[in-house]
């Protein structure tokens, strides 16, 4: 049965992300994971910069703030040295997929023993909207008024794609956020990368397609069509790889 | 107390596990990687973590990683890779975690020169970082003195929260001399339990360690930020007088350019020229009072002697002087060593020249 309450691992205040934004479901299902793997005393939220950055104070656990795209280092140094903790990254894709794409790739191929989490919003959204390393080909932002062309900005990268194509990581995974269906696969897949790293298995990664209604200028109902036309066809749901389960 | 024949890099870096470090991330950087290649085979030896990072960006952000968990963590770099560390060194003074960060400099601007210079001084005392924090900043002139003030760093670091850097030219990073080696530190993470996370010491509750703050909490920080620098003036100056009391020149320097400095007033005494030093150990707190209360009746000349052109320590030593004498200044730069020739040159020329 699903559950109605507020997660244990959450404080009871507002998260501060915008009506609709998936943000909050998000930090929603990673704390369910949690509570169900009895980990709210065990877990280390690693909080990166962007909307992802308002997590920091919805937690009730222990957490870190991080510098723009470096989350994956800080929890290297952390889970080195506590390595019986559950660590994870929660980043946003301005973060982890364009100033940080050294850090996550890098702690990825080391099998860094920690979970990322990756809000995949098309968008900078703490900054007003501009072109995302993910903003789809022809999406508008405040930086791609014409929309984004690939002939000057390139094609929006597809971190699952080039993560799983790493020696180290045992789990890699994207889910969409836009309906029931992949919400409940997506609390599997967090569960399942945090059990993986509980049992010293390895690098796992969890890609969530989120949406961003102020920055998209639609309204909420309006955004999770545009995911169903748009984001989904080109960042593809699905499990790219899972050792454990004889997926490489 | 055991004795050890050493190169500089391996002598900071055994003195660093010896002081409780048991965290290392760093990156390939000359003439500084004896420090990560010893830490490498050392480390696991006392149960710590090296990890070769993909950059000197993430190396340090793996150390605040580790500092949050209350590990006693090291990097360590070259004046081009402590500017890739500016950024992680200010979320360390931020988020109030403690860490030591060794710069063993070069020649500079830019990639610069791989071989030995000072060119760093401003960086190191006036902007680690962004955002206006100060760090202690320990340079010392032996590989004796780079093994004390190494394996006490953490103490400071911790006792005050912040970043720390140990500054040594890349002169006395590869040279060899005899020290004596501290006994190991027994680690004691009680005083951590306040402000790492994780529960350390059985903590129960949770904690936040934060880079970004309120606009209030942020300014209190700041002001509480200020009083601990004044605190460190009073407090943490280190220093060596040097043949102050009769002196009528007083040469100023720190790290190597001391050494080559202290040969050149040691002829000019024998040939009867009154010199002295003044030789700044911590050059921050930069050793205000010494250079304030010479007796400017008596002291003719300052003179700036650094591995540096042009000389960096140059403001900080006219704040002191205040128009009472003249400031003079020699140095080499790009690489090039100070020689004994050239420093005692330089003093002479300006000792016996009355200038």
């Amino acid at each position: 049965m699903p559950s109605y309450k507020r997660p244990g691992a959450l404080l009871p205040m507002s998260t501060g992300y915008c009506p609709g934004c998936l943000h909050g479901l998000a930090t929603r299902l990673v704390a369910d994971a949690i509570e169900e793997l009895n980990q709210q005393k065990n877990a280390i939220n690693v909080v990166s910069v962007g909307c992802s950055a308002l997590n920091l104070y919805s937690w009730c656990g222990d957490d870190i703030g991080a510098a723009h795209g470096r989350a994956p280092a800080v929890a290297t140094g952390i889970k080195r040295c506590l390595p019986d903790r559950l660590v994870f990254t929660y980043q946003g894709d301005g973060d982890l997929a364009a100033i940080g794409l050294a850090e996550i790739m890098s702690a990825a191929n080391r099998g860094e023993n920690f979970t990322v989490i990756f809000a995949n919003n098309q968008t900078y959204g703490m900054t007003g909207g501009q072109m995302a390393p993910t903003t789809l080909v022809g999406q508008k932002s405040t930086t791609t008024p014409y929309g984004r062309d690939p002939v000057t900005t390139g094609y929006p990268l597809k971190m699952c794609e080039l993560i799983s194509v790493l020696e180290a990581p045992v789990f890699v995974a994207r889910y969409a956020l836009n309906s029931p269906k992949g919400v409940m696969d997506a609390k599997k897949g967090i569960k399942k990368a945090f059990e993986l790293q509980l049992a010293g298995k390895g690098f796992t990664f969890v890609e969530l397609l989120t949406n961003c209604p102020t920055n998209w200028g639609m309204s909420p109902l309006a955004t999770l069509d545009y995911m169903n036309t748009n984001t989904v066809p080109y960042f593809v749901p699905g499990v790219y790889k899972d050792k454990e389960g004889g997926k490489q | 107390m055991e004795k050890r024949f050493m190169k500089g890099c391996e002598a900071i870096a055994e003195a660093a596990v010896r002081g409780g470090c048991r965290f290392f991330a760093g990156y390939p950087i000359t003439p500084q990687n004896e420090i990560p290649e010893y830490l490498s085979k050392r480390l696991p030896e006392v149960g710590g973590v090296f990890v070769q990072g993909e950059s000197e960006v993430a190396s340090i952000n793996m150390v605040y990683g580790a500092a949050a968990t209350g590990t006693r963590a090291l990097t360590s770099s070259s004046g081009p890779g402590i500017s890739l560390k500016a950024e992680g060194i200010s979320y360390l003074a931020s988020a109030q975690l403690p860490a030591v960060i060794v710069n063993i400099s070069r020649g500079g601007p830019g990639l610069g020169s791989i071989q030995p210079a000072q060119s760093d001084y401003l960086q190191a005392t006036k902007a680690l970082g962004h955002g206006g924090f100060r760090a202690m900043v320990f340079a010392p002139a032996t590989l004796q003195e780079a093994v004390d003030l190494t394996y006490n760093a953490w103490e400071y670091a911790e006792r005050d929260r912040g970043p720390v850097l140990i500054l040594m030219d890349g002169c006395l990073g590869a040279i060899m001399e005899e020290v004596e080696l501290p006994e190991m530190k027994v680690l004691n993470y009680d005083n951590t339990e306040d402000w790492c996370l994780a529960r350390v010491g059985g903590r129960e509750d949770s904690h936040m360690i934060t880079p970004i703050l309120p606009e209030l909490a942020l300014e209190m920080l700041n002001k509480f930020k200020g009083m601990t620098y004044k605190m460190w003036e009073m407090a943490d100056v280190k220093v060596e007088e040097y043949m102050l009391e009769d002196a009528e020149y007083v040469v100023v320097a720190y790290g190597i350019a001391a050494r080559v400095a202290k040969e050149a007033i040691n002829t000019l005494r024998e040939e009867g020229f009154k010199v002295g030093m003044i030789r700044p150990i911590t050059l921050y707190p930069f050793p205000k009072a010494s250079l304030d209360n010479l007796d400017y009746n008596q002291v003719k000349g300052i003179i700036d002697i650094e591995m540096t052109v042009p000389a960096q320590m140059r403001d900080d030593i006219e704040l002191q002087v205040k128009g009472r004498c003249p400031v003079h200044e020699y140095g080499r730069s790009g690489g090039i060593l100070l020689d004994d020739e050239g420093v005692y040159g330089a003093i002479s020329d300006i000792v016996k020249g009355g200038a």
